[in-house]
């Protein structure tokens, strides 16, 4: 019988990056005993990545800037599918998260009057986002890290979940194993966070690390929660295209934030091309205008280049595929070109962008403050997610809380960049909170040892098809396979033919998995680490597609082709999909909730 | 464009040709070189190879990664015996003949090939004493700072934690201090909070009797492969190293002392 180690917390908080740090010193604050569990090194998660800055209006730099306006941009670049109590709590706290982070040893860039600068960013009417240089999210683990550290809080880093525990139907603990030796351990909870983030893996071309496999989204599914708006997957409009090693490595919104423009090989700035209705009047009419905006002009509008990132990315799509983009199959983004407004313009494009000047010169050997860089779309979020309540992060299962990536409702049909750090910290807190709060309030559930020795079995299984079983199939073929297929078949263009083929694909694929098979040791092996992602991969991917069949419209993150508008009928509901009884994947219809007047009030004022 | 040469297909499959890597495998009882012979084309880095190697013939090699874009300090490597970042190191800026040597930090206990064990880092970390910020007394309840005097700071809190400085610190490496020693990056780190415009807290009596300052004799070998660039010794260390001096060995401050005792 495989051995286990079991270890008692009040709270258990799986994955450390920005919500799963601020959750656990929540949870630890309110008194709890907390565990937080993490896949890498303490402080490498992929809130590291983060570079253009946090989202929050507290109009340091445009005084006009107030969390009614935070909260219309938000929803209006949800396309109104967000759950709206989330995206008001996250308009009216974000500020105080950005002072506490302050408080704990943030450092941001500051305000010639030495406040909290602040930066624009597409689809926010104001400059909102608080922010480091473009090593915002560097800045914001290292500061939870520090201050977590000192918190009492249990870090065990390098360790996957493999499966909830439950008694009845509550959550009560974690089984996961150490990468480093490959030993079981099972954390009993009275409650359980998930902060594992994103899906980014199930994709050819992401700007996503290996950590990001939709593990959180497939615990919470397998364990019987909900997930909401799995349709919504984020493509950012600017990745690296070139060399090829690094293709889909994010380049900054910043960039643009900072004056960067896109142009096809002719020249043309194309994004001028296609400007959507509904935010007509508050784009730049002309070229003056959108540097007029960037550069602090308080009555000029923004550039076409800062509408929303599905937008952008659409745009960039359709340039390449006309044949108008740039060698590498992307298009230019220019941010040397301000030499002819900026003096020392070098100098100010190192100051601002250090991280993309370091980026591009070590991995592409191109000189950002002298020549264009090339980019396009890579997957960057996704939007869906855990359904959770908007005030205590809660799931559908009792005691199964969710926060940051991937939890969903915030954002709804498409996210702002620099939403995603505040909704870190904002939800991050709250889920702490209030699994800190059930935690006391229902005590301690039982843990049930077939669950646990079942989940084992299941997790070695791979190695019995290995060495002393004939090999089985290649895990790294099945997952390269699989982001082929949802790449090709469900990513930034849509059809409804393409994506049934994918439904069935995946169903192949996981026949493939099934049968997977690992040699070797059980310390640090990858192969093995990939056929377990493999499973929570597969089921994310399913869950995209079948989502994004139901939903027979475009909108926000999702285009469709063969339905290229909005559909009044389809904003009338968001999908949830949830395993059925036959063990089978269902899609269900949720009416959107509607909103109150005071809110909707606020939206129309911001029309 | 610069750098772009002859290829100029968006797979990069041409100008691929085979390359050794000489790769450690082993644990913490020992280990030996494996070579492996892997395609390398255009743009690729280190990890790239690695990578390869595991998806080609062997599945269970055993790296730290992450980011992939130098952001996370996961992958650090030594690589032809340099401490580097095996995601920032293109196979165009090594030596076109011969194979590449890829071996684990080994200032660090090897856990299995090229993953170690740097808990010391973490442990170091937490004994120092944490940021204790001034009470907020600007009008609405928190501070003001100017740029000019967080440049500084925000320099130190670049650092990615990648520990490649600590790798190839003498102190660490070859005399293996780590119980005496923080290194140079928690020097970074200790200086960052020292220099920070709102903490309060005094951290010189522990870096002088607890954190081996007295150990570093600048020879600046962490500052050299530092991938963020932080000019670690320079603007951290010897003016921690300064503090230090000041606070206990200046001839007035000691006199002084004798009336008012340190805190």
């Amino acid at each position: 019988m495989e051995q286990y180690q079991t270890l008692e917390h009040d709270v258990v908080v799986i994955g450390a990056g920005g919500a799963g740090l601020r959750a656990a010193i929540e949870a630890s604050a309110a008194g709890c005993t907390v565990a937080l569990v993490c896949k890498s090194l303490l402080g490498k998660a992929h809130t590291v990545m983060a570079e253009g800055g946090m989202a929050a209006a507290m109009a340091n730099v445009d005084d006009r800037d107030s969390w009614k306006v935070h909260f219309a941009d938000t929803m209006r670049g949800g396309q109104y599918l967000n759950n709206w109590r989330m995206a008001q709590l996250h308009a009216q706290e974000a500020p105080a998260r950005v002072r506490e982070l302050e408080a704990w040893g943030a450092v941001f860039d500051r305000t010639k009057d030495g406040r909290i600068l602040q930066r624009n960013f597409g689809g926010h009417r104001y400059p909102r986002l608080a922010h480091v240089g473009d090593r915002t999210g560097l800045e914001m683990i290292r500061t939870l890290q520090d201050h977590g550290i000192h918190q009492g809080i249990d870090v065990f880093m390098e360790m996957t979940v493999v499966s909830l525990l439950k008694d009845g139907d509550r959550v009560v603990g974690a089984l996961g194993y150490d990468r480093e030796r490959g030993r079981f351990r099972v954390w009993k909870a009275k409650a359980v966070v998930l902060a594992t983030g994103g899906v980014g893996k199930a994709f050819r071309i992401t700007s996503n690390s290996w950590e990001y496999t939709g593990d959180g989204h497939a615990l919470a599914y397998e364990a019987g929660a909900d997930l909401l708006d799995m349709e919504f997957v984020q493509f950012h409009p600017t990745g690296m295209v070139w060399p090829p090693s690094v293709r889909g490595i994010l380049v900054t919104e910043g960039v643009r934030g900072e004056g960067g423009v896109l142009r096809n090989k002719d020249g043309r700035r194309f994004m001028f091309d296609d400007i959507p209705d509904n935010y007509k009047n508050q784009t730049a009419r002309d070229e003056e205008e959108g540097w007029r905006y960037v550069t602090g002009d308080k009555n000029a509008n923004r550039p076409p280049e800062l509408l929303t990132r599905d937008h952008v990315a659409r745009c960039i799509n359709r340039e390449v595929k006309a044949g108008r983009g740039s060698p590498h199959g992307g298009v230019f983004l220019d941010i040397a070109w301000i030499k002819e407004k900026v003096a020392n313009s070098e100098e100010h494009i190192k100051k601002k962008l250090p991280s993309m000047y370091h980026q591009f010169i070590t991995l592409a050997n191109i000189d950002i403050t002298k020549v264009p860089m090339e980019v396009g779309p890579t997957t960057h979020y996704i939007m869906g997610g855990v359904r959770v309540d908007g005030d205590t992060q809660m799931s559908t299962v009792p005691g199964l809380f969710a926060a940051g990536e991937v939890a969903a409702g915030l954002h709804g049909a498409n996210r702002l960049g620099g939403n995603s750090l505040s909704d870190l910290v904002v939800f991050g807190k709250r889920a702490g909170e209030y699994a800190a709060k059930w935690a006391k309030e229902k005590g301690a559930g039982t843990t049930n040892s077939a669950q646990v020795e079942e989940a084992m079995r299941l997790a070695l299984a791979p190695f019995d098809r290995g060495d002393g079983g004939g090999g089985g199939e290649n895990a790294f073929a099945v997952q390269s396979d699989l982001q082929g297929t949802m790449q090709d078949l469900v990513g930034i263009v849509r059809t409804e033919n393409e994506m049934l083929r994918a439904i069935e694909e995946v169903g192949q694929l996981k026949s493939r998995a099934a049968k997977v098979g690992v040699s070797g040791h059980r310390e640090y092996n990858p192969g093995w680490h990939t056929a377990i992602d493999l499973h929570n991969l597969l089921t994310v991917s399913e869950a995209i597609a079948r989502a994004a069949v139901e939903r027979k419209e475009s909108r926000g993150a999702q285009f469709r082709e063969d339905f290229p508008e909005k559909s009044a009928e389809c904003a009338k509901f968001n999908l949830i999909l949830r395993k059925g009884a036959d063990g089978q994947m269902k899609v269900v219809r949720e009416p959107v909730k509607p909103l109150p007047s005071d809110l909707q009030q606020i939206i129309d004022e911001n029309k | 464009m610069a750098g772009q040469t002859k290829n100029t297909s968006s797979t990069g499959a041409s100008d691929r040709a085979p390359r050794t890597f000489r790769v450690w495998r082993g644990d913490g009882q020992g280990g030996k070189f494996h070579d492996y012979s892997t395609e390398v084309g255009e743009g690729m880095v280190v990890l790239d190879a690695i990578h390869q190697i595991q998806a080609e013939s062997a599945p269970d090699l055993a790296c730290r990664w992450n980011c992939k874009a130098g952001k996370c300090g996961s992958c650090s490597a030594e690589i032809n015996g340099q401490p580097r970042l095996m995601c920032m190191t293109r196979m165009d800026q090594l030596p076109p003949e011969g194979p590449v040597t890829v071996e684990p930090m080994r200032a660090f206990p090897a856990i299995r090939d090229l993953v170690t064990d740097v808990s010391h880092n973490f442990r170091a970390k937490k004994s120092i004493k944490k940021f204790s910020p001034r009470k907020p007394d600007a009008p609405d309840g928190t501070w003001r700072m100017q740029q000019a005097d967080v440049d500084r700071v925000q320099e130190f809190r670049k650092c990615i934690e990648c520990f490649l400085c600590q790798d190839v610190c003498h102190v660490l490496r070859d005399h293996h201090k780590h119980e005496e020693f923080v290194g140079p990056r928690l020097f970074v780190y200790t200086a960052a909070l020292e220099m920070h415009p709102l903490d309060t807290e005094n951290r010189l009596g522990d870096l002088k009797n607890k954190h081996g300052l007295g150990y570093c004799n600048i020879t600046k070998c962490c500052t050299k492969v530092c991938p963020e660039h932080i000019t670690i010794t320079d603007n951290s260390i010897i003016p921690l190293k300064e503090r230090v001096v000041d606070e206990f060995y200046d001839p007035l401050t000691r006199l002084f002392r004798i009336f008012k005792p340190a805190k």
